[in-house]
């Protein structure tokens, strides 16, 4: 049986002690920072040279937002605090302008980070009795090797299957009593659409519970997802730049997610003023990452909107809940669980001369999945009365996109003049699915 | 002889088809032959037209992407055996065909087919030696 709590006393840390925590650890993560060229002239110019010159929480404020280009800009190894030889995992994730962003763990920050994770999945009640598939992403995303490391934490045993190919996922989920799926939203429905072709009835399988996230969703589609299959949906939220998953969790009562306050300060703050919200209003997310010995991040602003649960759970964790993802601050789309930005197609639209500069990216539902599809218009010099050249021009756009995005796109050719034009305000981007 | 032809990039939208024919109209621009090539996403129409320059022009205008392509038409009795004819000219002599379309023409005699050829020059002078009747404008 999974224990109540994973680790109870930090689960349950009264707020006056857990602020205290926080406020020792702030400091420990800040005296890391003083250790990074990047964050060494950032706090020295706002008189914070060694740990001890974070008198309260409340300094933390003065304390500028670290944003996604900072860390574009402190690539490679920028906001590496540690020795390079003291790193044993890196992850990515791809962006807009090519460069990647990289986090850096040591040993003791994947340990905590697998710590964090076990006392989510703990939560769901998942434990040694429980086969657990993971169909996430494994590689340089985050979703899929921490979550398998903290499912194996928790004693389940994993299955590393990774995303795609349901056929093999239904086998595997039946030949092995699978109990528990990390994936996202949609795939389990696209998955949930194979079943009879694959002669599988959901009664015969042994699912109890799903770990999703990755790509917002709705509230009504995890009560379709529950139903579906006869399980319970645990939203899950994390980023590659606080970790990955296990930021916060929701527990047992699926009521929102728990944040753990022990390894991140979380503030959520205007989307335009930039000033802290109260409890219960929406803004985004900005993180502050406790308990990284090798790449410590202040005041990270996420581009994920959220809001603070008021009140406790009544599940006696005393760490704050926040509320599903409801959309990001900046226009990143989120097609089947992969990050994408619209301007990483037009990247690769404007480097083609055949066509002219106006685009439109169209994102629908196609049964379960997400459906990308991208429109160019033809220039003239494309164009030589015979279909073969378009056609290869269409094949060729679709690979690059293919190559830069990780998605495979449909690509239509349109006659000039007849998607949006490039001037002033135009809307390149057209979102169909259902919004939350 | 050679003849000009219009191809014109046409999108699949309702209603593209009727705006070259209207553009093509009022440029007092009579159609002579004329053809449709569609693939799934888009098409490409092609016309034999009496003043090609001034359809062209008012297709341009009109926003359409166009390219002006050289091909053969190719007059031939209106009676069977005649196509067949042309084509085993064609193939003793080596000249491809990447499509071909018949005119509008109803004269009761004979027939004009439009041919687009790989080489246009090679296929031109096969059509000489042969004494096939081509036109160059309709």
């Amino acid at each position: 049986m999974a224990k109540r709590f994973w680790d109870e006393a930090a689960e349950t840390m009264a707020r006056p002690e857990l602020e205290a925590l926080q406020l020792e650890r702030l400091r420990e993560a800040v005296g890391q920072a003083l250790k990074t060229s990047f964050y060494k002239p950032r706090l020295e110019g706002i008189g914070i040279s060694s740990p001890g010159d974070v008198r309260s929480l409340a300094d933390l404020a003065r304390i500028p937002f670290t944003t996604k280009d900072d860390l574009r800009r402190a690539f490679p190894y920028g906001m590496l605090a540690a020795d390079r030889r003291d790193v044993v995992r890196m992850h990515a994730s791809s962006g807009t302008t090519g460069i990647p962003t990289v986090i850096y763990l040591t040993a003791g920050d994947v340990a905590r980070w697998t710590g964090f994770l076990a006392r989510s999945l703990n939560a769901t009640g998942a434990d040694s009795n429980d086969v657990f598939q993971n169909m996430m992403t494994y590689g340089l995303f985050t979703g899929g090797l921490g979550m398998h490391y903290g499912a194996e934490k928790v004693g389940m045993m994993v299955i590393p299957v990774g995303p795609g190919n349901a056929s093999r996922q239904l086998k595997l989920m039946k030949d092995f009593g699978t109990t528990t799926v990390h994936a996202t939203p949609s795939y389990l429905l696209h998955l949930h659409s194979k079943l009879a072709e694959e002669g599988i009835d959901p009664r015969d399988l042994e699912l109890k519970r799903a770990f999703c996230g990755a790509e917002p969703y709705s509230e009504d589609t995890r009560r379709k997802i529950e139903a579906l299959y006869g399980i319970e949906v645990f939203n899950s939220y994390g980023l590659s730049e606080m970790n990955g998953p296990g930021v916060a969790f929701e527990c047992e009562r699926r009521d929102g997610m728990h944040l753990w306050e022990d390894g991140y300060i979380l503030e959520i703050v205007d989307r335009d003023s930039l000033e802290g919200v109260k409890d219960g209003a929406m803004g985004e997310i900005v993180l502050t990452i406790l308990c990284r010995e090798a790449m410590p991040i202040l005041r990270y602003r996420t581009r994920d909107l959220s809001s603070v649960y008021p009140g406790e759970c009544p599940c006696g964790r005393t760490h704050r809940r926040i509320a599903r993802i409801m959309g990001r601050t900046d226009d990143m789309l989120i097609i089947n669980g992969i990050n994408v930005f619209p301007s990483q197609i037009e990247e690769v639209i404007m480097a083609m001369p055949e066509v002219g500069n106006n685009y439109l990216i169209l994102v629908e539902k196609d049964g379960a999945l997400d459906r990308l599809t991208v429109k160019v218009e033809i220039g003239p010099l494309a164009f030589a009365d015979d279909s073969r050249p378009l056609n290869a021009l269409r094949d060729r756009i679709r690979d690059r996109l293919q190559a830069s995005i990780s998605i495979n796109p449909r690509v239509e050719l349109h006659e000039p003049g007849m998607l949006p034009v490039s001037e002033g305000k135009a809307k390149r981007v057209v979102d169909e699915r259902t919004r939350i | 002889m050679k003849i000009q032809q219009i191809s014109v990039f046409l999108e699949n939208k309702t209603g593209r088809l009727a705006d070259v024919t209207r553009l093509i109209a009022s440029a007092g621009v009579n159609i002579r032959a004329i053809s449709i090539a569609d693939t799934a996403d888009f098409g490409i129409l092609r016309l034999i037209v009496d003043k090609p320059a001034e359809a062209a022009e008012a297709l341009t205008k009109g926003g359409f992407t166009t390219r002006m392509t050289d091909v053969l038409a190719i007059e031939i009795p209106d009676q069977p055996g005649s196509l067949a004819k042309v084509m085993e000219i064609f193939k003793e002599t080596g000249v491809n065909i990447e499509y071909l379309y018949a005119s509008l023409e109803k004269d009761c005699s004979t027939a004009v087919v439009i041919f687009k050829v790989e080489d246009i020059e090679h296929s031109t002078k096969i059509v000489e030696e042969h004494g096939l009747a081509t036109i160059d404008c309709f």
